[in-house]
């Protein structure tokens, strides 16, 4: 079976070798077979990475431990879901996933672009790169085919990634960070064959969406993950591998505003250029932060297998990227100017200002404890408040330009204009603030801005969508209801656009309302006594103890009451694992459909009869679960094909010499 | 183990044989360059983008002053100079258009 496992992994790379370097040649020396057989290597290079992976899911199904990954990560108590979300849950798997992924999108690139796109040969060397890297080093350096005398049982699963999100968050976030990979490929390609043109973005539209959705919904899962399962009462506490796949995240929105502006009006050809260079290093980062063993120490980065390779690759990623952009700064200049510093395109400057501002603070504070380590051989931590105290500075004016963007023409607005477009967003605005004020939400003062700026934020949305109904409706006539889907029908990417910031519109309330109006109380409590959280009345009876499959279950049976009503048990508690030796919290969450709050109540302690229990009322933080679906709905909208547009789109850039 | 190592073999050897198909296939073709844009076409390219971006420009300049974020005076502003642009990208493209098909047709 490791055999097979191997096998494939050698060909795989001697395939990715040969797409690279045949693929190179063949555009310096124009030869057509040759360009067509590098692309032949990057399909046959997925399927051997689809047979090494088949390979891997076998032998994790089967408790093959003659395989060290699988003995690593399993055990014969393991329940199959867990046993296959294994596959990812160490290093040499999820390097396996990476590659799977790539060479997947290779795949599909070669397919679609076989016949539509000339910059296709120019990108198979690219893709071919990145595949060598990553089958190098599961070929020589970290091989999930390992073998070793075979066990009776394994260690298992690290009981926190014991959790049904885990089947989809990594692979989600996998997605995205390997996705970066095709619209830096394509930029690559371009800038290689001399290409001022704009086919390069016409090209990695949908994929730069589509891996920035997944990125994006693989996070909020995560961060539901870290809710229910790490069970401190939070969703996101910046830590390195959560702001891991934020950074590239935030560079590839960037990304997804200022392209507009170079289809629109030619300009920031660099900036772009930069932008996907940017969130794919950042998305390199990403895997080797979480997999280089760095984070634990610098000394265990130096000791781990692949941290040195990966940084080697980051920075022959970066310094050739770079390198190409300035050996081509001539063809990427634009003639265009901005009229104006109040136009839509002003306000997508703005944006892109601030998102890679609040990225790069975000970098700064995940590589200064490192460097600090590094230089001065102590350990430094930066913690929530720096990325707190950035994300107020950088974050509220983002969501107010959220607002802003869509009320101001493109090109120039004059100020009659805009005096017409702000009044409706701007009073619900003024009007949620006085509101806010007479209810008592002055406690925060970010709090209120927060609210306050999303209320004209989804003011303004409303009206757009409003203002656009009646002109298509006074253009076209027929019924309301046809105006609104022609409208959006017409414009996907604008109008979906428009509903994703209406989810990071519910994402900002969700986040003010939790960690600035949230109460937390700790209390030690015998059989049969109350404590008080918020409006809630928590009274604890005793402590019971279950066995699950793998694990030893310890609950507190405490009922819950809100104004003398009786809303039910809730059963916080702890999971004890007696093969991985390790212990979970297992908070126990009590949502509130009317308010979407929740009531968190976590096991601290438990002695002999007496408990510990941490109980947090969080007002509204079921918006930021709410908002994921919607943030998933817009990008469905903006990725749904347009045939008009497709075509037209197709024939511009159809190979023009064939 | 020997299944595991043909199966290995009998996948190099699958991977071998599409990776040459193209040569397979073609052993001694007519002709192997590489389809590439000459710069007539590159220009044509550019020129189809600009009159493109003007023709989206002056799309979005209506719909903004329908919409009513574009007041009268800047609509009218705006609304020549694109009109403008789309004309001298689209009688740019015609005769270059035509030439290239001789080009074509000649060679």
């Amino acid at each position: 079976m490791a055999e097979l496992g191997r096998a494939a992994l050698v060909v795989c790379l001697g395939l990715s070798v040969y797409a690279l370097a045949a693929g190179g040649w063949a555009v310096f020396a124009k030869k057509r077979r040759l360009a067509v057989s590098a692309q032949n290597a990057l399909l046959a290079a997925f399927g051997c990475a689809a047979v090494a992976s088949a390979t891997l899911v076998v032998a994790l199904v089967t408790h093959d431990y003659s395989l060290q990954y699988v003995t690593r990560l399993t055990s014969n108590e393991l329940p199959l879901g867990y046993t296959l979300s294994a596959f990812w849950g160490g290093m040499e798997g999820s390097l396996l996933l990476w590659l799977l992924v790539l060479t997947a999108y290779g795949a599909l690139v070669v397919t679609l672009n076989r016949r539509r796109s000339d910059l296709l040969p120019w990108i198979v060397p690219v893709l071919g790169l990145v595949a060598t890297f990553f089958s190098f080093l599961l070929v020589a350096v970290s091989s999930p085919f390992a073998t070793h005398a075979a066990p009776s049982n394994g260690f298992g699963l690290n009981p926190s990634l014991q959790n049904p999100y885990m089947l989809a968050h990594p692979p989600l976030l996998y997605l995205g960070y390997v996705g970066l990979t095709i619209p830096w490929a394509f930029g690559m390609g371009a800038l290689l064959a001399r290409r001022a043109d704009e086919a390069w973005i016409v090209a990695t539209r949908r994929w730069t969406l589509f891996a920035w959705t997944a990125l994006g919904v693989g996070q909020l899962l995560g961060a539901h993950w870290a809710y229910v399962e790490v069970g401190w009462g939070g969703y996101y506490a910046w830590d390195p591998v959560e702001n891991a796949a934020l950074m590239p995240w935030l560079a590839a929105t960037a990304f997804l505003h200022s392209v507009m502006i170079q289809e629109k009006r030619g300009m920031l050809k660099v900036w772009n250029m930069l932008l996907v260079i940017l969130a794919f290093a950042l998305s390199l980062f990403g895997t080797f932060l979480t997999r280089s063993g760095i984070l634990n120490s610098i000394h265990s980065f130096t000791e781990s297998t692949i941290g040195p390779w990966f940084l080697g690759f980051i920075v022959v990623v970066v310094v050739l990227s770079l390198a190409l952009v300035f050996l081509r700064l001539p063809l990427l200049r634009s003639r265009t100017r901005l009229e104006s510093l109040v136009s839509r395109e002003a306000t997508f400057l703005y944006n892109n200002l601030l998102l890679v501002a609040l990225c790069l603070t975000i970098l700064w504070g995940v590589v200064f404890p490192l460097l600090s380590e590094a230089v001065r051989g102590e350990a430094s931590v930066v913690a929530g408040p720096y990325y707190n105290f950035f994300l107020r500075i950088f974050g509220l004016p983002l969501l107010l330009l959220m607002g802003l963007a869509p009320l101001v023409a493109w090109r120039r607005a004059s100020l009659r204009s805009l005096g017409g477009s702000f009044a409706w967003p701007a009073a619900l605005a003024a009007l949620t603030a006085v509101a806010l004020l007479a209810l008592g939400a002055g406690s925060s003062k970010a709090g209120l801005i927060a609210y306050t700026f999303s209320a004209f934020v989804l003011g303004s949305i409303g009206y757009e969508f409003v203002r656009g109904t009646r002109a298509r409706h006074a253009l076209v006539g027929g019924s309301w209801s046809g105006a609104f889907s022609s409208l959006v029908g017409r414009n996907r990417r604008r109008y979906g656009g428009y509903v994703v910031h209406a989810s990071i519109v519910l994402l900002a309330i969700g986040i003010a309302g939790s960690s600035a109006y949230d109460t937390t109380r700790i209390q030690k409590l015998r059989p049969g006594e109350s404590m008080r959280v918020a409006d809630y009345t928590l009274t604890y009876h005793r402590l019971v103890t279950r066995q699950a499959q793998n694990a030893q279950e310890l609950r507190a049976l405490v009922d819950v009451e809100r104004d003398g009503k009786t809303l039910g048990r809730i059963e916080p508690g702890k999971n004890r694992y007696p093969v991985e030796q390790q212990t979970s919290n297992e908070p126990a969450i009590r949502s509130d459909r009317a308010t979407l709050g929740d009531l968190f109540v976590i096991l601290e302690r438990a002695q002999g009869n007496t408990v510990t229990l941490k109980a947090i009322d969080e007002p509204l933080v079921n918006l930021i679960w709410l908002a994921g679906f919607v943030f998933l709905a817009g990008a469905l909208v903006a990725l749904w094909p347009d045939p008009v547009e497709q075509r037209r789109l197709q024939e511009r850039y159809a190979l023009q010499t064939a | 183990v020997t299944v595991t190592l043909v199966a290995a073999a009998v996948l190099a050897v699958v991977c071998v044989l599409y990776v040459a198909r193209p040569f397979l296939l073609e052993p001694a073709p007519r002709a192997d360059r590489l389809a590439e844009l000459d710069e007539l076409e590159r220009r044509r390219l550019a020129l189809v983008e600009e009159r493109d971006r003007a023709v989206d420009a002056l799309r979005e300049v209506e719909f903004d002053h329908r919409t009513g974020k574009l007041s009268d005076d800047d609509y009218r502003a705006l609304v020549g100079p694109l009109r403008r642009r789309v004309a001298e990208a689209t009688r740019a493209l015609e005769p270059r258009g035509k030439e290239t098909q001789r080009a074509r047709a000649a060679g």
